[in-house]
């Protein structure tokens, strides 16, 4: 009987991609994240939800380096990508990022063509050896990108004249390019409609057989449609981590029930 | 409305609940001739199996009120996909009656086999077993099909399994007036036969939630009723 069972429910069974152990991050006195202990775990769709200002976004940026450029930020605790300490001094930052790739809130292509947005991040990291393992590049990430079939005629039309959901699933085939191990979104789907919404949250679900996702959204609906797990933060605290439909059907913690029943915000 | 999903999983969860709906509609269906079989043919060996088996109809109906309310919690869904989820629980709770049904009667037929049968009875209730067999089954085709005419013919049945009630029922009645050692075989046999009578009931709900699913509404002619019993008095002569 269990051949039947929804299978987006099998979600212990994955190895461990990234570990957080007694996280805290300051801005200058601020103190952002307490104590913020996780496991994310590989192919699985992780969703981080939460009021403002909860340390979400902070906590996602903490996974790829991101708050190094922010003054007065300070992080404690060890978090680790394959049991590697990404804040040891021998980590090179723009090495993890590539390992660890972002797709942010508003659609962000560079001014230049399709192609050359995508191509950006192999050729600065050396990925291709000539122009015909670049194109093979750049066609692999914008099929993965669910996108290809779209763009492949105008491969030289500027990126920015897309529509705002296909500018997304471009920044995405564009993250995907540099073969990152672990995709972090940040709210990657709020600029864009319903459809374009659907056909990204389709794409997530995709990219999940090849990465780690983790993704930050407003939006609980869409934590519930496209996670497998689902990480509660509040006020700085991890308050609860757990499978998305446990999450969503009975969740443990007063706390969360009252934020995903919209009775906190 | 066949299209896809944008988000495939969506399709894949719904597949799912309803692949657990059909599967327990296959197993009642099974449990509704096993048991009228194990009546007819005085198999203990069978009614006792049809009695164990109950517990699977009952797993498969909590995992479908499960999966349901994880489908409304995670995808919301609207429109065609709320009234399917809607009437997948709804469903499952018919055929889960429909199960117990079938388990009392396999229950009963565990006390009649120690007993002389009584002419030709037990037949004539293998007989309404399968008639109403037969109109769950086209009820569960209806579904898979979204075929709401189907879904109405079935519906209209129901009456031809109140009339073969009332008809058992004025044999029960006249072989207990023959003969007071009938009595207690006969009103198992009865109970029987108002188990089946009830089971023609809730098919008929089934096949109300097919045309709801289909249409959108709920059919609201009054459904034929044949079920006489109620007004009837002592056979005279």
């Amino acid at each position: 009987m269990n051949d039947m069972r929804i299978l987006e429910r099998d979600v212990h069974t994955k190895a461990t991609k990234i570990k957080g152990d007694k996280v805290q991050v300051y801005y200058g006195e601020n103190h952002a994240i307490k104590d913020v202990d996780i496991e994310i775990e590989d192919n699985t769709v992780t969703a981080f939800i939460g009021p403002s200002g909860c340390g979400k976004s902070t906590f996602l940026r903490c996974l790829n380096r991101m708050n190094d450029t922010i003054d007065g930020c300070r992080v404690k605790g060890e978090i680790t990508l394959d049991d590697e300490n990404i804040y040891d001094n021998k980590v090179d930052p723009v090495q993890l990022r590539a390992k660890v790739g972002m797709v942010f809130q508003k659609p962000n292509p560079f001014p230049k063509s399709i192609y050359d947005n995508v191509a950006y991040g192999p050729r600065i990291h050396g990925l291709a050896q000539n122009k015909s393992e670049l194109d093979d590049i750049v066609e692999k990430s914008l099929r993965r990108g669910a996108i290809w079939e779209e763009v492949k005629d105008r491969l030289d039309a500027p990126g920015t004249g897309l529509s705002g959901g296909q500018q997304q699933r471009l920044c995405i085939a564009r993250a995907v390019a540099t073969e990152p191990e672990v995709l972090l979104m940040d709210e990657p789907c709020s600029a864009l409609d319903p459809i374009a919404t659907a056909q990204v949250e389709e794409l997530i679900d995709e990219l999940r057989a090849n990465y780690s996702v983790v993704i930050v959204t407003h939006s609980m609906q869409q934590a519930a449609r496209v996670s497998q797990k689902t990480a509660f933060f509040h006020l700085g605290h991890l308050v609860e981590f757990n499978e998305t439909g446990e999450i969503f059907t009975n969740p443990r913690d007063p706390r969360t029930e009252s934020y995903i029943t919209g009775r906190i915000g | 409305m066949n299209e896809p999903h944008i988000t495939s999983v969506f399709d894949r969860d719904l597949e799912a609940v309803q692949a657990h709906l059909m599967k327990m509609g296959g197993l009642v269906e099974a449990a509704i001739l096993d048991a009228a079989k194990s009546l007819e043919t005085r198999d203990e060996e069978l009614a006792a199996q049809v009695r164990r088996n109950d517990r699977q109809i009952d797993e498969l109906e909590a995992r479908v009120n499960e999966e349901a309310a994880r489908v409304i919690a995670l995808r919301a869904p609207t429109a065609i996909d709320l009234r399917t989820v809607l009437t997948v629980m709804k469903i499952s709770s018919n055929l889960e009656r429909v199960g117990d049904y079938a388990k009392n009667m396999a229950k009963r037929t565990g006390v009649l086999v120690q007993m002389t049968p009584i002419e030709d009875s037990a037949s004539d209730i293998r007989r309404m077993a399968k008639s109403v067999e037969l109109m769950l089954k086209d009820a569960l085709d209806s579904y898979i099909h979204r075929d709401d005419a189907l879904a109405h013919d079935v519906r209209q049945r129901d009456r031809e399994v109140d009339q073969m009630y009332n008809a058992l029922f004025r044999q029960f009645l006249t072989y207990m007036m023959e003969d007071p050692r009938n009595i207690t075989g006969c009103m198992h046999l009865l109970f029987i036969a108002k188990n089946i009578e009830r089971m023609g009931d809730h098919v008929t709900s089934i096949s109300e939630q097919v045309i709801y699913l289909v249409t959108g509404e709920m059919p609201d002619d009054a459904r034929p009723k044949e079920d006489k019993t109620p007004y009837m008095a002592e056979p005279k002569g």
